[in-house]
């Protein structure tokens, strides 16, 4: 009983799991093409930007906040950097661009933290008005341009590949950046398990007041959060602007319910307080087999978005029922303990 | 005085001196002294609103006082901040716990001490041992890896009380620690205080329940509208002259019911009512103008078998009759059409809108009777009933137009009540009606009911507070374990007799 509840896990992983597993066997029954290396390869790769937006996500949802500017934020720094890079004619190589996008995200972050901690104001409502406003002001001072060039450093990784298989149904590719995302999606659980500051994450979701009288940094801690969430946005950012070979100013904003269903999807709590890097994993992969396999069915893309739409408040409606569920059965398990402590008395 | 003692008085380890602090201008706190000598158990009493939370966080560190000094350790501060008060080893433990739901007890227990200790990295590893070492040392049984959201309330104390112990705590500050125990558990808490007072540990213990302030402490301050009234060792004190200091008059806690006419037709009747894992077989009448006890401990079915009376969880099986008519309760809005009132356990998060002014509170629960035959609401009725109940109840407050955020514990109560009068309830259930209120209100609110009841209304308590039955129910039901049990009438209804079967 014990072993199968580990398997389950604390945020359903385990559950999740064996519906994807599901998902996928069924796929794989309905449409053989669904099951071959080509497919699998390229579910992983469109799901590199995600897993990355949401593992920031998940950083906030843990502490009861929520980010919908990530998206923004990633294509603001990303093509930015481009952009300077282009218009500057040098290319400063992969980490040197890496780290300009970075301090940007990191930059555009911190103006969502400081409105937030500083004036405990709701995390969405700024998110959202700070969306406006990165995508403004990208607009109005960086450009609207389209690059189909990018800097050299850049357009050599777009062509880089882990993993060259020829399958029976042609070659297929694994892309270079899972390794990447793999290490960062360690890096995050690590952080998140491991350290202080991740356990004050846990902590601040569970109770804001207690925290604060706990002694946490809450503030400090809030700011960081979102630095931490802009910084991972911007390496989304430039990824996504590498894998499509072209950057492209009107990209990945629009795309934030994705991520955000595939993160409540993974198992952590809108409420804050729970979360998990495997859940979300999961999450972003559950999403991305079901676009794909809408599509290989013949389902409009125009559905995909409703079919998103649906998974993401199946996902808090479940959440919601199973604690109202949990809150129910932990009543009847006290009047049986109470019930066995009377009846312990009596007979002694 | 000098020389009359002949031992030298213990050292505080913990003292405030003549502390005040004023909000806009409104003293809270005026020249207030307090010490807290290490083994010894420090009583801070006073009605709501009287300043003690105030100089709970001051001495804390979560509020800076206007004057005075605070002394920890003979080392003089003029204010100190909420991360040197926890370093000097002052925990306070606070009246919701301030513990984080979703981790684990363990978690819970070292999480804080971690962070004072400004570590970097968290080894969940050697966190365990550190927890089973303090549950070890007060010998009581918590399971570490549950989540403390699914504890009860007496487990979360107990966790609250060792997370204050993992950080070293020389003084612990208790912020009405009883409210939400039940009598047992409130004896295992007595049973740990002692034991935390033979290590040497400080306490500060903020109640307004007289027999518990008699029971545990040794020595006792009284505060009323932010003054110290008196000081001394509670030997010196009796339940009388505490509630005479606290409320500045004599206040009765007699016992008061009223001649029932016993040939009136019942106003509820309840007959062979169970649902499944909460109460089985429960029957009982309910006089007009009775006031009915139903006691039991927590989860013993009593708050179940209300809820179920108010449609909230409906019953499986049983009749349930109101004024002789059978009535089918499957919804709220069935209960409130048999004009039966339900004054909840939880009054700030299910029975008041706490951002709105005290008058929308009074008639939010009765505007369908104030609508005119256009489906408009009528102005003049509305402002006659907020009038009618916030005068005819004393609500405290500046005017009707004040948010019930603002409002001390018993003024709170009162407007929950005012918004189910208002209804003109024939049966009117309150659940835990006083808890949190202190004895001042606590003694008006019973009355009001008195009245209330005197004019004809039925009235049903749930509580676990054998004084307040006492006081004022002409029956007493005892509920354990989901069934009805005894049934207390006259002479039989003593605190002890009721306090004898409730946990029997």
């Amino acid at each position: 009983m014990a072993a199968l509840r580990r398997l389950r896990g604390s945020n359903n992983e385990g559950v999740l799991a064996l519906v994807l597993l599901g998902l996928i066997v069924a796929m794989s029954i309905a449409n053989p093409t669904f099951f071959t290396l080509n497919t699998g390869f390229s579910i992983l790769r469109s799901a590199i930007v995600p897993v990355i937006f949401a593992l920031g996500v998940l950083i906030v949802v843990i502490t009861g906040g929520i980010d919908v500017s990530f998206a923004a934020i990633a294509i603001f720094a990303g093509y930015a950097t481009v952009s300077f890079c282009l218009n500057a004619g040098f290319d400063p190589g992969l980490p040197g661009i890496f780290a300009i996008a970075i301090g940007v995200g990191a930059s555009l972050g911190f103006v969502n933290g400081i409105v937030i901690a500083q004036f405990s104001l709701p995390t969405l409502i700024v998110t959202l008005g700070t969306q406006g406003v990165f995508f403004g002001a990208m607009y109005t001072y960086v450009g609207a341009s389209y690059y189909a060039e990018l800097p050299g450093s850049m357009a050599a990784l777009a062509t880089s590949n882990l993993l060259d298989v020829t399958t029976s149904s042609g070659r297929a590719y694994l892309h270079l950046l899972v390794v990447p995302v793999l290490l960062l999606c360690l890096l995050v659980a690590w952080v998140l398990k491991r350290t202080m500051f991740g356990r004050s994450l846990y902590a601040m979701g569970g109770d804001l007041e207690a925290a604060r009288r706990a002694g946490f940094q809450v503030k400090r801690t809030q700011v960081s959060v979102y630095m931490l969430v802009g910084a991972l946005a911007a390496i989304a950012g430039v990824i996504h602007i590498v894998l499509s070979r072209s950057a492209n100013p009107r990209d990945l904003v629009g795309g934030e319910l994705d991520i955000i269903a595939a993160v409540v999807l993974g198992g952590a709590s809108i409420f804050g307080g729970r979360g998990s890097v495997v859940g979300t994993v999961l999450g972003v992969l559950l999403v991305q087999v079901i676009k794909n396999s809408l599509l290989l069915v013949g389902v409009p893309s125009a559905w995909l978005r409703t079919a998103v739409g649906v998974l993401l408040v199946l996902g808090v409606g479940i959440q919601a029922i199973a604690a109202r569920r949990d809150s129910r059965r932990m009543r009847v398990i006290e009047d049986l303990d109470s019930a066995q402590q009377h009846e312990q008395k009596v007979g002694s | 005085m000098t020389s009359m003692t002949t031992s030298q008085p213990p050292t505080p380890f913990v003292s405030a001196r003549g502390i005040s602090k004023s909000f806009g201008g409104v003293p809270a706190l005026v020249n207030v002294s307090i010490d807290l000598i290490p083994g010894e158990v420090h009583c801070l009493a006073g009605e709501n609103g009287c300043g003690k939370s105030t100089l709970i966080k001051i001495i804390s560190g979560a509020e800076r006082p206007d004057s005075g000094e605070i002394v920890i350790d003979g080392v003089s501060h003029a204010q100190i901040n909420a991360h040197a008060a926890i370093q000097g080893g002052i925990q306070v433990i606070y009246q919701d716990f301030s513990l984080f739901p979703n981790l684990t007890v363990a978690e819970n227990i070292v999480l804080t001490a971690e962070v004072a200790s400004g570590r970097r990295l968290y080894s969940p590893g050697s966190v365990l041992p550190k927890a089973k070492a303090i549950l070890q040392e007060l010998e009581l049984d918590l399971d570490l890896d549950r989540e403390v959201g699914d504890l009860s309330v007496a487990d979360k104390q107990l966790t609250a009380i060792c997370r204050a112990l993992v950080n070293d705590a020389r003084a612990i500050i208790m912020d009405e620690p009883t409210t939400a125990l039940t009598h047992t558990e409130v004896s295992r808490l007595f049973a740990l205080v002692e034991r935390l007072r033979a290590r040497g540990v400080a306490l500060l213990f903020v109640s307004h329940k007289l027999e518990e302030v008699l029971a545990v402490s040794q020595r006792l301050t009284i505060m009323r509208s932010g003054r110290q009234v008196v000081s001394g060792p509670t030997s010196e004190f009796d339940q009388r002259s505490i509630s005479r200091h606290m409320t500045g008059r004599e206040v009765d806690e007699s016992r008061v019911v009223s001649d029932l006419d016993l040939t009136a037709p019942l106003a509820l009747e309840v007959s062979k009512l169970s649902l499944a894992g909460a109460y089985r077989d429960v029957s009982f009448g309910l006089h007009r103008g009775e006031i009915l006890g139903v006691t039991g401990l927590l989860g013993s079915g009593r708050t179940e078998i209300a809820e179920s009376l108010f449609g909230v969880t409906p019953a499986d099986e049983g009749e349930i009759r109101v004024g002789g008519k059978l009535v089918p309760i499957r919804t709220i809005q069935d209960a409130v059409t048999a004009r039966i009132g339900y004054v909840p356990e939880d009054r700030l998060s299910q029975g008041l809108f706490l951002e709105k002014s005290i008058a929308d509170n009074i008639v939010a629960a009765s505007l369908e009777s104030h609508r005119t035959r256009w489906g408009t609401l009528s102005r003049a009725g509305i402002a006659t009933t907020i009038k009618q109940y916030f005068v005819g109840l004393k609500i405290n407050a500046p005017n009707a137009q004040a948010p019930v955020r603002t409002l001390s514990g018993g003024n709170a109560q009162r407007v929950v009540l005012a918004k189910w009068l208002a209804t003109a309830p024939t049966v009117l259930m309150l659940n835990g009606p006083t808890v949190g209120v202190d004895i001042g209100s606590k003694e008006e609110i019973l009355e009001l009911l008195r009245v209330e009841a005197a004019k004809g209304m039925s009235v049903i308590v749930i509580s676990d507070d054998a004084p307040e039955l006492v006081a004022a129910c002409h029956r007493v039901l005892v509920i354990k374990q989901g069934r009805l049990t005894h049934t207390l009438e006259g002479d039989q209804i003593t605190v002890d007799t009721i306090q004898e079967r409730m946990s029997a």
